[in-house]
């Protein structure tokens, strides 16, 4: 993306003229390089947007190679807005603001979308594509070699633009075929040393490179090998074996029905995705539908999930707002204790404090995790003398650990925030207030908090919301155990709602449902956006009290 | 002056404009041409490959793997000049990924992973299946009884793993063949001073380990799913709840921290191999994957069949690792031939067994690998396994067993109980 440049500035303040570029000599102080219309960065620019352009119509070939019209169609939109953006005269807010529009379309707006649209879809394990590919799929897999039949060798044979299969069977009979001409015996096909047939007069016999040349007009061979359809049709897979093929259930598109060729059973789109038979009974391969509002009811009155629900839901608010808290009261205390003037080492001290920070969490996690194992365990152990303490492993244990740990995660932050905010107060106030006879107590509660307060409770509110799906943290450490023993799902007493999304999502226990996860991530959302508008809300006020 | 240059770069942009589009053109006419050439020529010296979109072949491979398939795809290029490209995948991402990017087209022709993927792939109707033909007959029969799904073989199989008990000969020098004389044996060394813990097994605390404990719920003859006519898994038969599971479930509690502490759920996988790396355990129940470590401590050790607990064969699980060609491979021929005619060749097995150590799938293979006697051990033991379950519905079983094996291991609740509860619990999600 070319970066708009300042030599355009003038632009906003009316049509750019020659006149009031060399105006800009009436200001002594401005820099020749802000011409509008110096060489080097006119040829700049059209460098950068040609490399943009470039790319862009690589893009669009290959959009239009693939035949996916819509996207050309809105890739092609975008490409002329931003060169007319960048190629006219004036606009320049607009030039400003392209770039970040796109990127916010592309990264935020879409995913975003696409997320909630999934919400709204069976998207999931057994419904992962369109409707055509399940059938395709099922088509497949319904093909079975009829038992005992032989292995055939085979020829690809083609005649004008046709293609035939030459098969030999296991006694040395030649036959020909292709999917419209049934099997006809052709004796007088020429032979190589192994006994196969390979050639015949009046056809092409195809080397293996022209075969894969052709392989999807190949593949797509059925040949009957009677008149009887229970004898099945002969594929080959690789163009140089065949064998029989009988599927084991037929697909009518004009019905739009399986039907089983042994029990001769229908299977019909049920609605739900998937073609069943009058008894429920499902075909494995189902696709995508559009479902409406199931999952968000699903998530609220499905049984296994409508208890544990309440309980993950409580658990994340006090998971977040306790770590919150003790964070920053731990944070705080340290950060005014090594800020005291006479506080010899106070480097080597904020290093220290600082280290938990610079572990990647997920790593901690599992660290701690083999820390607190009750038998091997070094805290029960080494400190606590081999006592066996479920530190993981009890319920309200593991939520103590899991609180404890992440505070240990969490307090560097805080640390530094503070610090930071501590240090950028002015010393006068203390001092002035101290001349007033306040005790340290009263200056810190009346004047050092409340405007320390001032810039640090947006990143108190950014750190609930970082807290609220603090995913790492849970899953490393506790992977949500233990285990609720009332309900049949994969949730634990520690589990918050952002891990009780991934299970639900990548199917611990019940395969993965997208769908079901996408719609519990908005009621997430819902949740975590309130939050932080009312609590922003509240900062506000706080702001115009000081 | 500044108007002029003004002009000029206008006159540039036209230009490169108009020179941008009309190349663009004409590459896309070009594309557009060589793609759409696909009819048969018989003049055609030089097939286009790359136009069927048959130039390259992908698969989805680990990195262990990755270099052992150097030969043979090797072999195959030049043999047909289509290159097999290697892209080496995070083996525990794979499998997702391969689902959900195979309908978008943007998955690989080939990949490698165990055989109980493949109900799930199956369910998204993702991968296709492969007609060995004759060649089925030099594979280890239990290698295509576990790529056999619902009547069709869908992978190639190359190797099988399964668990035996590894013995530290110089603390138990005898081999048991039932769980009680190994225990007796084990208590009998840490009675002695010879050892810390009379047995060993890998647990995960947080979701127990039904797969290292199967060998002995089988032998006191507990299943998981009864068999279907075609001879696969049927999901409607779920049997783990039997009157047989139930009793393993109490023998289980006995084993565990409440009873004779056999059976440990704070002992991880990697503490169990560090412990009996020590030498501070006569036994470990666990796989070939954790021989090399143990040989090159210079721990003397034997391979012990799986002692039984109650009386029946202690069959193990069986994964079979194998290949799977995607469903929507647009080089579907290629790719076949390269599966059955070259992955199944001697040259080819012996290098995957030789970069992963398990036992080949095919049986001259095997027999070549069969002259290290570990190998032969866990060949032999694996003929006597059941290939895990593939069909999606043991994913619902896995997450319910094991918990419930660890909260009966811890000693939490009544065993029966809660084994009971299990199954109810496993068949409502099944059903429904």
């Amino acid at each position: 993306m070319p970066k708009p440049d300042l030599r355009e500035l003038p632009a906003t303040q009316g049509q750019p003229s020659p006149e009031q570029s060399v105006g800009s000599g009436a200001r002594p102080t401005a820099k020749p390089v802000r011409h509008p219309d110096s060489l080097k960065g006119t040829i700049l620019k059209v460098v950068l947007l040609g490399l943009v352009d470039a790319f862009a119509v690589y893009i669009l070939m290959m959009l239009f190679l693939s035949q996916s019209w819509p996207a050309l169609a809105v890739s092609s939109l975008v490409v002329l807005a931003i060169n007319w953006i960048y190629l006219r005269k004036g606009g320049l807010p607009a030039k400003y603001l392209a770039p970040g529009v796109l990127f916010l379309l592309v990264f935020q707006v879409l995913v975003v979308v696409f997320s909630g649209y999934i919400a709204f879809t069976n998207y999931g394990d057994g419904h992962n594509s369109t409707k055509e590919d399940a059938i395709s799929a099922i088509q497949m897999t319904a093909q079975k070699r009829v038992p005992d039949s032989p292995a055939y060798k085979a020829s690809v044979l083609t005649k004008g633009s046709d293609f035939y299969l030459l098969f030999t069977d296991p006694s040395g009979k030649a036959q020909l075929g292709s999917s419209e001409d049934p099997l006809t015996e052709v004796p007088e096909a020429g032979k190589d040393s192994t006994g196969k047939a390979t050639s015949l007069a009046g056809y092409q016999t195809l080397k293996f490179q022209e075969i894969v040349a052709n392989q999807q007009e190949i593949l797509k061979i059925t040949v009957p090998v009677s008149d009887d359809p229970a004898d099945g049709t002969l594929r080959t897979a690789d163009g140089s074996t065949a064998y029989q093929f009988k599927p084991a259930l037929n697909y009518d598109a004009a019905t739009d029905t399986f039907t089983d060729t042994d029990t001769g059973s229908q299977y019909r789109d049920n609605g739900k995705g998937a073609f069943a038979d009058a008894n429920g009974e499902t075909l494995a391969t189902g696709w995508k539908i559009d479902v409406g509002m199931d999952n968000f009811v699903r998530a609220f009155t499905d049984p296994s999930l409508r208890g544990p629900l309440l309980g993950v839901i409580l658990w994340t608010f006090t998971f977040s707002i306790a770590s919150v808290a003790l964070t920053f009261v731990m944070g705080l205390f340290l950060a005014i204790t090594f800020n005291r003037e006479d506080l010899r080492g106070k480097k080597a001290y904020r290093i220290l404090m600082i280290l938990p920070y610079a572990f990647p969490a997920f790593l901690s996690g599992l660290v701690w995790s083999g820390i607190l194992n009750p038998e091997f365990g070094w805290l029960n152990q080494t400190l606590l003398g081999g006592a066996n303490i479920g530190w993981l492993t009890d319920p309200v244990l593991a939520k103590i650990s899991v609180l404890v740990v992440n505070v240990w995660l969490g307090f560097p932050y805080m640390f530094l925030v503070c610090t930071g905010a501590l240090q950028s107060l002015p010393s006068e106030i203390d001092e002035a207030a101290r001349m007033d006879g306040a005790s340290a107590w009263r200056v810190f509660r009346s004047i050092k908090l409340p405007l320390l307060l001032v810039s640090v409770a947006p990143l108190l509110i950014s750190s609930f919301a970082f807290n609220f799906n603090n995913f790492n943290v849970i899953y490393m450490l506790t992977g949500g155990g233990p285990r609720f023993a009332d309900t049949d799902r994969d949730i634990g007493s520690t589990d918050i709602l952002i891990t009780l999304v991934y299970k639900v999502a990548f199917g611990q226990g019940t395969g993965r449902d997208y769908g079901l996860a996408s719609a519990l991530a908005i009621i997430i959302f819902i949740i975590v956006a309130t939050i932080s508008a009312i609590s922003f809300k509240q900062t506000k006020a706080l702001e115009d009290v000081n | 002056m500044k108007v002029h240059t003004t002009l000029e770069t206008q006159t540039t942009r036209r230009v490169f404009a108009a020179g941008a589009i009309s190349v663009a053109a004409a590459l896309a006419l070009t594309a557009c041409g060589g793609s759409a050439s696909t009819t048969p020529s018989s003049d055609a010296a030089k097939p286009d490959l790359k136009a069927a979109g048959a130039g390259v072949i992908t698969m989805w491979v680990d990195a262990e793997r990755s270099p052992a398939l150097k030969d043979i795809t090797e072999k195959f290029k030049s043999d047909t000049g289509i290159e097999v490209k290697l892209v080496v995948k995070d083996f525990a991402a794979v499998r997702d990924d391969f689902i959900t990017q195979v309908p978008t087209g943007q998955g690989p022709d080939l990949i490698v992973g165990p055989h109980d993927w493949i109900g799930k792939f199956v369910q998204n109707g993702v991968i296709a299946p492969v007609e060995l033909g004759d060649k089925a007959a030099q594979f280890q029969d239990s290698s295509i009884k576990a790529m056999t799904y619902n009547g069709a073989v869908y992978g190639i199989p190359y190797a099988i793993e399964n668990i035996a008990l590894l013995r530290n000969t110089s603390i138990v020098d005898s081999k048991a063949a039932t769980l009680d004389e190994v225990v007796a044996n084990g208590k009998k060394a840490v009675a002695d001073g010879k050892a810390a813990f009379p047995f060993l097994v890998g647990m995960d605390p947080k979701q127990g380990d039904p797969y290292h404990l199967y060998p002995l719920q089988s032998s006191m003859g507990s299943q998981v799913f009864g068999k279907s006519a075609d001879g696969g898994y049927d999901a409607k038969q779920l049997l783990i709840g039997d009157a047989a599971g139930v009793e393993f479930a109490k023998k289980l509690a006995s084993w565990g921290d409440a009873g004779e502490k056999i059976i440990n759920s704070n002992i991880t996988n990697d503490i169990a191999k560090e412990k009996f790396l020590a030498g501070e355990s006569p036994y470990f129940l666990t796989g070939p994957w954790n021989v090399p470590d143990v040989q090159k401590k210079g721990i003397k050790l034997a391979v012990d069949e799986l002692p039984t607990a109650g009386g029946e064969p202690a069959q193990p699980f069986i994964g079979v690792n194998g290949f799977f060609i995607s469903a929507k491979s647009v080089n579907a021929l290629a790719t076949n031939e390269f599966v059955t005619n070259y992955l199944t060749s001697e040259s080819a097995q012996d290098s995957m067994y030789a970069a992963g150590g398990r036992p080949p799938a095919l049986k001259a293979s095997f027999e070549k690998a069969a002259s290290d006697p570990v190998v032969e051990a866990f060949g032999k033991i694996g003929a006597t396994g059941v290939p895990m379950p593939a069909i999606p519905e043991m994913s619902v079983v896995w997450a319910d067993w094991g918990a419930t094996e660890l909260a009966i291991i811890k000693g939490q609740g009544d065993p029966a109980e809660a084994w009971t509860k299990m199954a109810d619990s496993i068949k409502s999600k099944i059903g429904g």
